[in-house]
């Protein structure tokens, strides 16, 4: 293992652990209300469990209840929980060169690449530190999630029909909430109206599960049509401390093309 | 339904060790990007209009809607996710029950 990247301070590594693993906890206790709207859309609590361990990415985890409940198949469930997996391979892609990770090790690190380890990582200059945000975060989220969701499951399970408690209202306002980090941009708006235009107008004509996949298209045909640097968006993890981060708000802007990936930037020795 | 969710599972990890592990060449295209960064803004937000206004294969206006308006409340005033989440099921929960 030769790593030429200076060691990281232990007092620089009690930071970067510290802050990682507030945003694992803060995180993973929204397993909760997974748990809870999994079981009582209809799936048992192995099948809700086997998600989060299995899965274990939020945003497609409740995409597979929220079309399972409301009465599609669960292989357009399955579609579409996949459909939203394929922001993690952009993250990957931006995570590769700067983690710098063995093949075996890399089985591995892929389970825990989301949201959030991907966002407490990419603003490190070093390959050291970013290491310690990848792993304290996407391991302390795990374990909260899965701990949060099995508690959530094992409470849904008594609760009968979902209406009573409103939980059907609570499933649209989990999205509503992944959603709205991705709002700040012009065109991200638009897109979210047009695609949930799309997917209303859908309802009376097709079958459950498809009016979602097919506002994806929206995507599709917005992405193939507009032009412009893009850069991978992340979204801010949850009660992210900023003056602990002074990269923290450069998300946006600090790479406009991805052509210098290919390094990890700086490390400066 | 197991299948459905194992197949899911699969391949949500697939696609996360594609990202760590395919030579960043093969998927570093503008458009690429673009459409893999819209492609969560089109689904997060058709779940969200079918979630809040379908029932069935009708469109309706009911107690879901105060649920996602307090949400979008919440949202603004930076409330932790579970406040968000629990509190939308409280305010459709408590609509039902005055209706």
């Amino acid at each position: 293992m030769s790593d030429p990247e200076p060691e990281l301070t232990a007092r620089e590594r009690r930071a970067i652990l510290r802050d990682s693993i507030a945003v694992g906890v803060a995180t993973g206790v929204y397993g909760v209300s997974f748990g809870a709207i999994a079981v009582t859309s209809g799936l048992t609590v192995a099948q809700t469990c086997a998600l989060s361990l299995l899965m274990f990415t939020g945003a497609s985890q409740f995409a597979f209840i929220g079309v399972v409940a409301a009465g599609a198949s669960p292989w357009s469930g399955a579609l579409t929980a996949a459909l939203l997996g394929t922001r993690n391979t952009l993250y990957g892609l931006r995570l590769a060169p700067l983690l710098r990770l063995s093949a075996p090790v890399r089985l591995g690190a892929a389970h825990v690449v989301i949201d959030e380890s991907t966002a407490m990582s990419v603003t490190r200059d070093s390959t050291a530190a970013a290491r310690v945000g990848f792993w304290a975060t996407g391991l302390s989220v795990f374990v909260c999630w899965n701990l949060a969701t099995l508690a959530g499951a094992l409470a849904g399970e008594g609760l009968g029909d979902p209406r009573t408690y409103g939980l059907d209202a609570a499933v649209g306002a989990a999205f509503l909430a992944l959603l709205w980090p991705r709002l700040r941009d012009r065109r991200n708006q638009v897109v979210a109206v047009l695609a949930a235009s799309v997917a209303l107008g859908l309802v009376p004509i097709t079958a459950a599960g498809v009016p979602v996949l097919a506002a994806g298209a929206v995507a599709l045909l917005v992405g193939a049509l507009t032009r412009g640097a893009d850069p991978t968006e992340i979204p801010e993890p949850p009660h992210a401390d900023p003056h602990h981060d002074p990269h923290h708000s450069d998300t946006d802007d600090s790479d406009p093309h991805q052509s210098d990936s290919q390094g990890p930037a700086g490390g400066g020795a | 339904m197991w299948a459905a969710v194992l197949a899911a599972c699969a391949a949500c990890y697939l696609l996360k060790l594609a990202g760590m592990s395919v030579p960043p060449a093969v998927l570093e295209h503008p458009a690429v990007e673009r459409v893999a960064d819209l492609i969560p803004v089109a689904l997060l937000a058709a779940l969200v209009a079918v979630q809040v206004f379908a029932s069935g294969s009708g469109l309706v206006l009911d107690a879901r809607l105060a649920g996602l308006a307090f949400a979008v409340v919440a949202l603004a005033l930076r409330a932790p996710f579970l406040v968000v989440v629990f509190g939308a099921a409280l305010v459709a929960a408590l609509l039902r029950l005055a209706a």
